[in-house]
């Protein structure tokens, strides 16, 4: 079984709706490691040994956050910063991070459709992943494909709740897939375009429940 | 006891006069107590009473000054200067008392020569050590040579004590005495005990200086009263300088080593301040009476002679020592240095003569041309200081500058004044940055607790000004004002900023009115000692009922924030309006900030934020 280690990063988690509907639906799961970044570093100041073991001893690393800006909120770049030293995570001595997985769990308030040529925001979602799957590949990383939930400022109770249940049941099967490897090789950095949000699902989930 | 107050006041008026108008004139204090005791002594106002015994009594600052330049000299530095100090020392004296008595022989049996080479071969510690205090080149690489040779002559005083009975012309019944060991004479003891109870005096000095002294002051310091603190310090160089005399050794020697025993104690800033004004004024007043024994009713009948002396003295000493510096490789202004700096003859020369005449080594018709000549020359000693800065065109102080850097490794930049409830996590904060201040703590008892748990921490006041220089107020940058009532905290402020203006202020104010009061003064780094440690515990209670700690430290922010920002406003209004206009300028800002932090938009969204949780309309 894949051991996951799941970051979560809201500077307001407890007024958000969607964050806490994805995290209630996995915290607690065997073999899950949840850390609230905002919750143990309210003053940013990161435990950089304490995270490297927890890093360490995980297979898949999952961050989760709500997409400000089209980046990440400040925190989980400060930890991304001090965390990722040269020498450990990277450099001519930093392998600590090598085979592992790294995946973006990722909330938006506007539609799906707005991150399409012509949207609102005008370039494919994953696109902004960019630096994400940069470190990744910096570090020796293998790169997933993110999970979505977009436009929850329109989404209700219900659909918050099920997309909660997707999420659950992609790290479950991302716990029991054995071919990781394959997976990730599918969406090694190359010339053509960038994977699409969710591709997972139809890896992994086989197409169901696509939100 | 009239005279004795009459005496006192005399001394005290002539210092008052003549040491202000010698320092306006460019000239040395040392120079100006030397006038003022021409203008008082037979030959000017008569005012005076016994000269040598005043004389006598006040060379008991050279004693003290010993003490204070062991005090401020570590003994890994001593160690490092033997060399010097045996060396260019030796070679200085036993120099001199050759060549002085060669020429002499000319004139004098060679004995008698001999014995006023050896005189006269040392230099005037007291003189040449407070000129070059006040010149501030005790530091430099001259002053360590002159310090050096100094030390040498202190000890040379011992064998030639022994020596001089043996020059003796004709056997006069007098017996070895310095007549000083009043009151135990272990003269009348065998050789050997008598070593014994030398190396015992010194190893007691050691032993108590290491181990005893330190409770010893503690329990004393204790008591907050500081005149009994001074009694002790007072008490303990005066002990020592009797325990040596006992056993036939200079006293200043035996004070110099107690300093260099006690450099090292935390009490040793204290020691320091309390001593020096004792040292300062003895010296003066042994001073004047060093200008006031000049007799010139006997320097008129005899001008050839004394002027030849005088010129042949210095001469002499100067070139011999200009030759010392050379031998041992100094740089060319260290020799000049030298030759000026030590050129006099010095008081143990009223000793040595004293000695002379009582063991009938020589005769009045030697002595008092000689001493004459020795008195011209110490005199002079301040002149020759002057003219060889305009010589070299280098004053000492210019080379400090250049061996600055190694001094400023050793010299604190940040004074810290109270180690108790803010001060003592101040400092801990500097130390673990690896910033080193200076602690200065005013409460004894809890000195002695934080040296417990391993704090450097110097006992005393720094609102004193001598304490305060002598935590390196000077070359600090920082002055760090915690723990003191506001009234003291000000007093400081003001001290520090006359005296040393480059010096930057810190300071943390008890409370609101004691901070109003610095911003009074223009303190900008401020803090009220209360305010961080209650709003951190403000945030403690908002996470303990449930609020998400990013938040609670958000909220702190924001009025850590507000309540600076308003501090000016407030400040202006407590000091320019009424009560009243106060009062309701202060509930107006914590409504305000009130207002701020609980602000809540749409759904139920705080001001602070309102960025994290942007929702439908917003986006």
């Amino acid at each position: 079984m894949n051991k996951i280690l799941l970051l979560l990063a809201h500077p307001a988690f407890g007024r958000s709706v969607a964050n806490t509907a994805l995290y209630s639906a996995v915290e607690g799961m065997e073999g899950v490691t949840c850390r609230d970044l905002y919750d143990l570093s309210p003053d940013f100041f990161i435990d950089v040994k304490k995270e490297q073991e927890l890093l360490l001893a995980h297979d898949i690393i999952i961050q989760q956050y709500p997409l400000y800006w089209y980046s990440t909120p400040s925190l989980l770049k400060e930890w991304t910063d001090l965390v990722f030293e040269h020498g450990w995570a990277y450099g001519h001595d930093g392998h600590a991070l090598r085979g592992k997985y790294f995946m973006q769990a990722i909330t938006t308030g506007s539609e799906a459709e707005s991150y399409t040529l012509g949207g609102q925001s005008s370039m494919p979602l994953v696109s902004y992943l960019a630096p994400q799957r940069a470190t990744a590949r910096l570090c020796g990383m293998h790169w997933l494909p993110p999970f979505v939930d977009a436009g929850v400022h329109y989404e209700s109770r219900a659909v918050l709740a099920r997309e909660g249940q997707r999420y659950r049941r992609l790290l479950e099967a991302l716990q029991q897939c054995s071919q990781l490897l394959q997976l990730a090789e599918k969406y090694q950095i190359a010339d053509g375009p960038v994977p699409e949000a969710n591709a997972l699902d139809r890896d992994l989930l086989k197409g169901e429940l696509n939100g | 006891m009239d005279n004795f107050l009459l005496q006192l006041l005399l001394f005290c008026t002539a210092a008052i006069i003549a040491v202000p108008l010698a320092r306006k004139c460019g000239l040395s204090s040392v120079l100006g107590y030397l006038l003022a005791g021409v203008v008082i002594g037979p030959f000017g106002l008569s005012l005076m009473g016994d000269v040598e015994s005043v004389m006598h009594f006040t060379e008991f600052g050279v004693v003290m000054m010993l003490f204070l330049i062991g005090l401020e000299l570590k003994p890994s530095l001593l160690w490092r200067m033997r060399t010097p100090i045996l060396g260019m020392g030796g070679m200085q004296v036993v120099g001199t008392a050759l060549v002085i008595g060669l020429i002499g022989w000319f004139f004098v049996p060679w004995q008698t020569a001999l014995v006023v080479g050896l005189t006269v071969s040392l230099s005037s510690t007291a003189i040449v050590l407070q000129t070059m205090r006040e010149k501030g080149t005790m530091e430099t690489s001259s002053g360590r040579a002159v310090f050096s040779i100094l030390l040498f002559q202190d000890l040379a005083v011992i064998p030639i004590l022994s020596i001089l009975p043996l020059l003796a012309l004709s056997s006069v019944p007098g017996r070895f005495s310095s007549g000083e060991a009043a009151l135990l004479d272990i003269s009348s003891l065998p050789t050997m005990w008598r070593v014994v109870a030398t190396l015992g005096a010194i190893g007691s000095i050691s032993v108590i200086g290491k181990y005893l002294a330190r409770p010893i002051f503690r329990i004393i310091a204790a008591t907050r009263v500081r005149e009994i603190f001074i009694a002790v310090a007072l008490a303990m160089v005066v002990g020592i300088s009797l325990l040596m005399m006992v056993v036939g050794l200079s006293p200043a020697l035996g004070a110099f080593l107690a300093g260099l025993v006690l450099a090292d104690n935390e009490y040793r800033y204290e020691l320091e301040s309390d001593i020096d004004p004792f040292k300062g004024l003895l010296l003066g007043v042994f001073f004047i009476s060093v200008g006031a024994s000049l007799d010139f009713l006997f320097i008129g009948h005899h001008l050839l002679l004394i002027a030849a002396l005088v010129v042949g003295l210095l001469l002499v000493k100067g070139l011999i020592l200009y030759g010392v510096g050379f031998l041992f490789h100094t740089p060319r202004e260290v020799r000049s240095y030298l030759a000026a700096a030590l050129c006099q003859g010095g008081e143990f020369a009223f000793v040595l003569f004293e000695f002379s005449r009582s063991n009938g080594v020589l005769t009045d018709k030697v002595i008092t041309p000689c001493i004459s000549a020795v008195i011209i020359s110490m005199f002079l000693a301040p002149l020759f200081f002057m003219l060889q800065e305009r010589l070299t065109g280098r004053s000492g102080n210019e080379e400090q500058q250049r061996e600055a850097d190694a001094i400023k490794e050793r010299g604190a930049r940040v004074i810290l004044s109270g180690f108790g409830k803010v001060g003592a996590d101040v400092g801990r904060f500097l130390l673990s940055t690896g910033i080193r201040p200076v602690i200065v703590e005013p409460d004894a008892g809890h000195v002695a607790t934080l040296r417990r748990f391993g704090f450097e921490v110097y006992y005393g006041d720094v609102g004193r000004l001598e304490l305060l220089e002598a935590a390196g107020a000077a070359e600090a940058e920082l002055l760090v004002v915690t723990d003191r009532d506001p009234e003291k905290a000000r007093a400081l402020i003001a001290l520090a900023r006359e005296h040393f203006p480059q010096l930057k202020i810190a300071a943390s104010a008890s409370d609101r009115s004691a901070v109003y009061d610095m911003m009074d003064i223009g303190v900008s780094a401020l803090r009220r000692e209360t305010f961080g440690g209650a709003v951190e515990l403000g945030r403690e209670v908002l996470v303990r009922l449930g609020f998400r700690r990013y938040e609670a430290y958000c909220l702190t922010r924001l009025f850590r924030h507000q309540a600076e920002a308003f501090l000016p406003k407030l400040y202006h209004a407590h000091r320019g309006q009424s009560t009243a206009e106060y009062q309701l300028l202060y509930r107006r800002h914590t409504s305000r900030i009130a207002a701020l932090l609980q602000a809540r938009g749409e759904n139920n969204v705080g001001q602070n934020e309102k960025a994290w949780a942007a929702s439908r309309g917003e986006d």
